[in-house]
């Protein structure tokens, strides 16, 4: 019983804490686009505007929920929740802290799924992600909005390619595809971005594409194509989509932390200096995770107001020319390290 | 409902477990599913519900707790295969299939290929004796990524490998018959 309640509360806190750490997102993402164009973006709403993301919600809420008559109405209905599900369950297999050990001596691990395949289970709800984007640009049935369908399924395809490249050279240091058991492997030796830079690197840009962020947002590049898929999306529907693709910025960022930059361990040097055992070490190792992932959704931000959108041919050229191969350069380097032993 | 067939249906209900009930229930989805992907006139919706059978196929593999083969399932067939269909089918903007359909000679043909499948299936279900090498009980590790890799490299190797290399020759098939037209 005590193993089910630890399950549910996990999975409702996760439930919880990501669509907040979105609203937070939205609010970094307006100032920080202010600070880096020397404006001063969302200001009124409560102290900084941090409260501009209630205001957000709460329009969301209201506006009018237009659906055009000319939509295939079950698919254009599913689209939102298609997408929302997907970045919802990728979550779930990332390790965001070590073992808590509650007063009934209950251990409990800070993971909601901890098995054997847990990285490719990653891959996979993700990769079903792409049909909440498909399903909204070809239900709409409006040009821009199928445009930006097709788009984003051939931009998901190409870069899942050398996203999946990236992780399984991680597989090959760690000896695994379980998350625990990867960042484990890292806190015995040293974070894999010290090993294997370029894969790091492969997994951050194609984690930029898979999540349409500029510079790769072309399935909704605003001058050519309106809102590419979600063009004909308005209230709470359009607020899902949103969501989701912040939800999957963070899943991403989550991804990239656990496979190359030692996920939620903490150094042994630190911890033993500190004195953090138990608990304590736990705890720290949760706030050792966020302030990691929190850098990658501020490096999100700052790319986004900084680098121009690529052109769509560029995009792919990028994807099969460049991420492609440096991605299998870098299984053979993994494979070369192992046989050395240096790993 | 015939009040006969009632407690027979109870009793048949009783003895079934609660993972073969959930086995059952993916069947049924996974059969209804691809029906529709066949019977429907729109292609697009064909091709969804396609992702809807190979979603509760992994269901299936996940119940027999083969989670590798599940979690590979959604990734490579429902996550790119299925995907690169529906791409094409948006591409060339395949709309409704017009009603009549084909002639009497291409449905002749599809009865006749129909037959031999099912005539295949049911000689492959008819040979296959359920449980019988090990008593159904599970070996240590069974469905985990290095057991079926291990199996894949040393038992199945040269299949594996001849696989492969049919793949890489299709494909490179496959870009040539494209390639043809724009070199002259």
């Amino acid at each position: 019983m005590g193993v089910v309640i630890a399950a549910l509360t996990k999975v409702l806190l996760v439930a919880l804490v990501l669509p907040l750490a979105v609203s937070i997102m939205t609010w970094v993402e307006r100032r920080g686009s202010g600070i880096i164009q020397m404006r001063l973006g969302p200001n009124r709403v409560g102290p900084f505007g941090v409260l501009q993301p209630v205001a957000d919600g709460i329009q969301f809420f209201f506006k009018e929920d237009i659906v055009s008559p000319f939509v295939h109405k079950p698919t254009y209905l599913m689209a939102p929740a298609v997408a929302m599900m997907a970045a919802f369950i990728a979550f779930a297999v990332i390790p965001f802290g070590g073992t808590l050990t509650l007063t009934s001596g209950q251990q409990v691990k800070l993971v909601i799924a901890d098995f054997d395949a847990g990285v490719l289970f990653l891959l996979a709800a993700s990769s079903v992600g792409v049909y909440g984007v498909i399903m909204a640009g070809w239900s709409s049935n409006n040009k821009y909005a199928q445009l930006g369908g097709l788009r984003s399924s051939s931009q998901m395809i190409s870069y899942e390619l050398s996203f999946g490249l990236a992780v399984i050279a991680v597989a090959v240091l760690a000896g695994s595809l379980r998350p625990i058991a990867i960042v484990e492997a890292q806190a015995a030796s040293w974070w894999y971005v010290v090993y294997m830079p370029v894969g790091a690197l492969v997994l951050l840009i194609s984690g930029f594409a898979e999540t349409n962020r500029l510079p790769f947002d072309l399935p909704e590049a605003e001058s050519e194509l309106v809102a590419g898929y979600h063009t004909e999306y308005s209230s709470m529907k359009f607020a899902l989509f949103f969501m989701a693709e912040y939800i999957n910025m963070i899943t991403s960022a989550a991804l990239l932390v656990t496979l190359y930059l030692g996920g939620y361990s903490v150094p042994a040097f630190v911890s033993s200096s500190l004195g953090l055992e138990g608990n304590w070490l736990t705890f720290a190792q949760l706030i050792v995770f966020v302030l990691k992932v929190s850098f990658f959704m501020w490096l999100f931000v700052w790319v986004r107001w900084t680098l121009p959108r690529f052109r769509f041919d560029q995009l792919l050229q990028i994807g099969w020319k460049a991420l492609i191969p440096l991605g299998f350069l870098n299984v053979i380097w993994a494979a070369v390290l192992v046989w050395l032993g240096w790993v | 409902m015939d009040a006969l067939l009632t407690p027979a249906c109870c009793v048949a209900l009783a003895a079934i477990t609660a993972v073969e009930a959930k086995l059952y229930i993916a069947g049924i989805v996974a059969l209804v599913s691809g029906l529709v992907v066949v019977m429907h006139r729109n292609s697009v919706i064909g091709a969804l519900f396609l992702v809807l059978n190979l979603l509760s196929v992994a269901v299936m593999f996940a119940l027999l707790d083969a989670y590798f083969m599940a979690v590979l399932q959604v990734l490579i067939y429902a996550g790119a295969i299925v995907v690169l269909i529906i791409f094409v089918l948006m591409l060339l903007n395949v709309g409704r299939e017009p009603r009549g359909g084909p002639g009497l000679g291409v449905r002749l043909m599809a009865l006749l290929l129909g037959l031999a499948m099912v005539f295949a299936l049911v000689r492959a279900v008819r040979s296959f004796t359920p449980g019988s090498e090990d008593g159904g009980v599970l070996t240590e590790g069974y469905g985990t990524v290095s057991q079926l890799g291990e199996a894949l490299f040393n038992q199945y190797f040269y299949p594996f490998e001849v696989v492969s290399l049919a793949l890489v020759a299709a494909m490179a098939g496959a870009v040539l018959l494209a390639k043809r037209y724009l070199e002259d």
